[in-house]
């Protein structure tokens, strides 16, 4: 890492932000949980069961896909951390193609939904469903364009086993937004 | 500058990436199976809440490097997660209390 972005505590300043970001983040997504929780209990007699009106099996697979792209992106790091540099591109590669391919497969599920009638504004559900899954896929694809900027990056020599903060740091971002799935893809499709 | 260079760039041990990804497919393939099981529903969202606690604490330990993070790290980390265990808490016994007779 680069001795000028050592702060006092002996720690990347650059990852020191990246941290307290996703501490506001926890906060954010805590908000939407919290509000779909008291919108469920509000209407616990016109709730649907999840499996009756969700996909579940392909969101399985999606879940699947996240679980993937988190593995390649932390495989990529670990690569250019001992040198390996052609090991760091494939990871980020593949991490934007798995991350292509869940907002692709989120895509196809809102169609279809939509398709049925299941829309933001059709019951609370609907809402609560939309507004959640929504502010993540946002998430998911905001990290598409970061990861594949850090790819371009990685073509440009500007990540070494010296110098890999920027890997490091897109990293953290894309495994809190793999994070935030599993709590979503168990409160809002599985429970 | 030297010393915190020294502190910053001391290296641990690579964790078995490996073990943590099919830990996290395994335990989601438990969690779909958990779901679908005739148990009363209490339990399952028990069950679905714990499996998730752990997926999420595997990701942030092993594949966001927290387990190896510095002290000030858990202190950031820590005060967001209090407040969004404490909110969901007490979001939760309030409407358990609703609820009940």
């Amino acid at each position: 890492m680069q001795d000028a972005h050592i702060g006092r505590l002996g720690i990347d300043t650059r990852k020191l932000g990246m941290w307290i970001f996703l501490a506001s983040e926890i906060m954010f997504f805590t908000g939407l949980i919290g509000s779909y929780i008291v919108l469920r209990f509000a209407n616990l007699n016109t709730w649907p069961v999840p499996s009756t009106v969700l996909n579940i099996p392909l969101t399985a697979v999606n879940t699947f896909v996240l679980i993937c792209s988190s593995a390649t992106l932390v495989l990529g790091l670990a690569s250019v951390q001992r040198g390996y540099l052609e090991g760091l591109q494939v990871g980020l590669f593949l991490t934007v193609l798995l991350g292509s391919i869940f907002l692709s497969i989120q895509v196809k599920e809102y169609r279809e939904l939509i398709h049925e009638g299941f829309t933001i504004s059709s019951s609370i559900f609907g809402s609560c469903f939309f507004t959640l899954t929504g502010f993540h896929g946002a998430h998911v694809f905001a990290g598409v364009i970061w990861l594949t900027v850090v790819l371009i990056r990685s073509f440009l020599g500007y990540f070494t086993a010296e110098e890999y903060a920027g890997v490091e740091i897109v990293g953290l971002y894309w495994h809190f937004v793999d994070l935030v799935w599993i709590i979503l893809f168990t409160i809002l499709y599985l429970i | 500058m030297a010393e915190a260079q020294a502190v910053v760039r001391t290296t641990h041990k690579q964790p078995n990436y490996a073990a943590v990804f099919w830990s996290l497919f395994i335990l989601t393939v438990l969690e779909i199976t958990a779901a679908n099981m005739p148990f009363a529903k209490p339990l399952v969202v028990v069950t679905l809440v714990f499996l998730a606690v752990i997926k999420a604490s595997l990701v942030a330990l092993f594949y966001m490097h927290l387990k190896f993070e510095k002290f000030i790290i858990y202190l950031i980390v820590i005060f967001p997660l209090f407040l969004a265990v404490f909110l969901t808490v007490m979001i939760l016994s309030d409407k358990a209390a609703l609820l009940a007779p």
